[in-house]
């Protein structure tokens, strides 16, 4: 074959260029507007792969404004592994640094719930504690707990109302997104991810568990930065989730 | 240097969640609801390049789901199908409305 690698995928993506020299059918024919077919066909398929991936930020820019973006992105960051589950990664920053979107903030960071909803699905599975084993530890002890929390579990802290966007739009019968800041915990009770809302100085709590942070100190940090910051909930939705894997003292 | 929560404070949320758990919040909880779905709007979170993304090809397709608030799914009213026959929603999935 006289064509490089890098000629042909650099022609695949970029409809301006010629078809690359030496591409020829089986009987030896120049490919022409073959090319072009391959073209359309890598387009369109990762035009649908960000649709499955991101039904959401789908429904709210609409099937037409959906795809026009979806063409600039995937022509910018074809994929760079074969395994389509995973593509779109940076789909959220792209929507973020896209100027005709600057009005629609929140894009990027609806994005970013879909994306961490996804790799949940994907991630390994582990033996979790329930919580027989929180109940077992002494009080005075509960301070110097770390606790291990899933692969499964993501963190998202978003100055826009991302939890209630998602649920708006994925969930019959949602209340209408509020006006507000919210921190998005997602867990995998069984076999599907659901993000829930924590309350405020939830993400950075959960953040600071993960990197084997104390509970103590964990709580307590958090409490300097966020006042209000309700605990119990936290835990109860770590709880509820099946999110928790170890508690080491 | 943070001021450490006080000991009793932790041991009171953990023993709050505690029993929040084994109450077992049913509130805000979904469940999977069959053959309610619009097509193409059906749920399933592994994303594209698996066989289940956004993919029921009618309305209403009997093996697929969307999630919907725990209690809700068995309350929802569907349309009637062509032929007059009553459809309803179910927690299982079902065998009408495949596409052919």
């Amino acid at each position: 074959m006289s064509v490089t690698q890098t000629d042909f995928r650099t022609a695949i993506l970029d409809s301006d260029l010629n078809v690359p020299d030496g591409l020829k059918d089986a009987q030896g024919r120049p490919a022409g507007r073959r090319f072009d077919v391959y073209r359309n066909n890598v387009a369109v398929s990762l035009t649908e792969a960000l649709q499955a991936g991101f039904p959401v930020v789908f429904k709210l820019l609409g099937t037409q404004n959906f795809k026009a973006i979806a063409g600039v992105f995937l022509r910018r960051n074809p994929p760079s592994n074969p395994m389509m589950m995973h593509y779109g990664a940076e789909f959220p920053d792209f929507l973020r640094g896209f100027e005709p979107l600057s009005h629609l903030g929140y894009l990027g960071d609806v994005a970013d719930l879909e994306l961490a909803l996804r790799r949940s699905y994907h991630a390994a599975d582990c033996e979790t504690a329930g919580g027989d084993v929180l109940a077992r530890i002494p009080a005075a002890q509960l301070e110097t707990l770390r606790i291990g929390i899933a692969p499964s579990v993501e963190v998202l802290s978003s100055p826009w109302p991302i939890h209630d966007i998602w649920a708006f739009n994925q969930v019959k019968g949602a209340p209408k997104p509020r006006s507000e800041a919210q921190d998005v915990l997602v867990t995998r009770h069984e076999f599907d991810p659901e993000p829930h809302l924590l309350p405020p100085g939830g993400a950075r709590f959960v953040a600071a568990l993960m990197t084997g942070t104390t509970l103590g100190k964990a709580a307590s940090e958090t409490t300097v930065q966020v006042p209000e910051f309700d605990l119990s909930t936290v835990l109860t939705l770590l709880l509820t989730g099946n999110a928790i894997t170890t508690a080491t003292i | 240097m943070s001021r450490p929560l006080k000991t009793a404070a932790i041991a009171g949320a953990v023993a709050t969640a505690l029993i929040a758990q084994s109450q077992s919040a049913q509130a805000g909880k979904k469940e999977k609801c069959f053959g309610v779905a619009e097509a193409g709007q059906n749920g399933c979170a592994a994303g594209p390049g698996t066989t289940c993304a956004g993919t029921s090809s009618t309305d209403y397709q009997g093996n697929a789901w969307m999630l919907v608030e725990e209690g809700t799914c068995l309350t929802i009213e569907l349309p009637d199908t062509a032929d007059g026959k009553m459809r309803t929603p179910s927690l299982e999935a079902l065998d009408r409305d495949l596409p052919a």
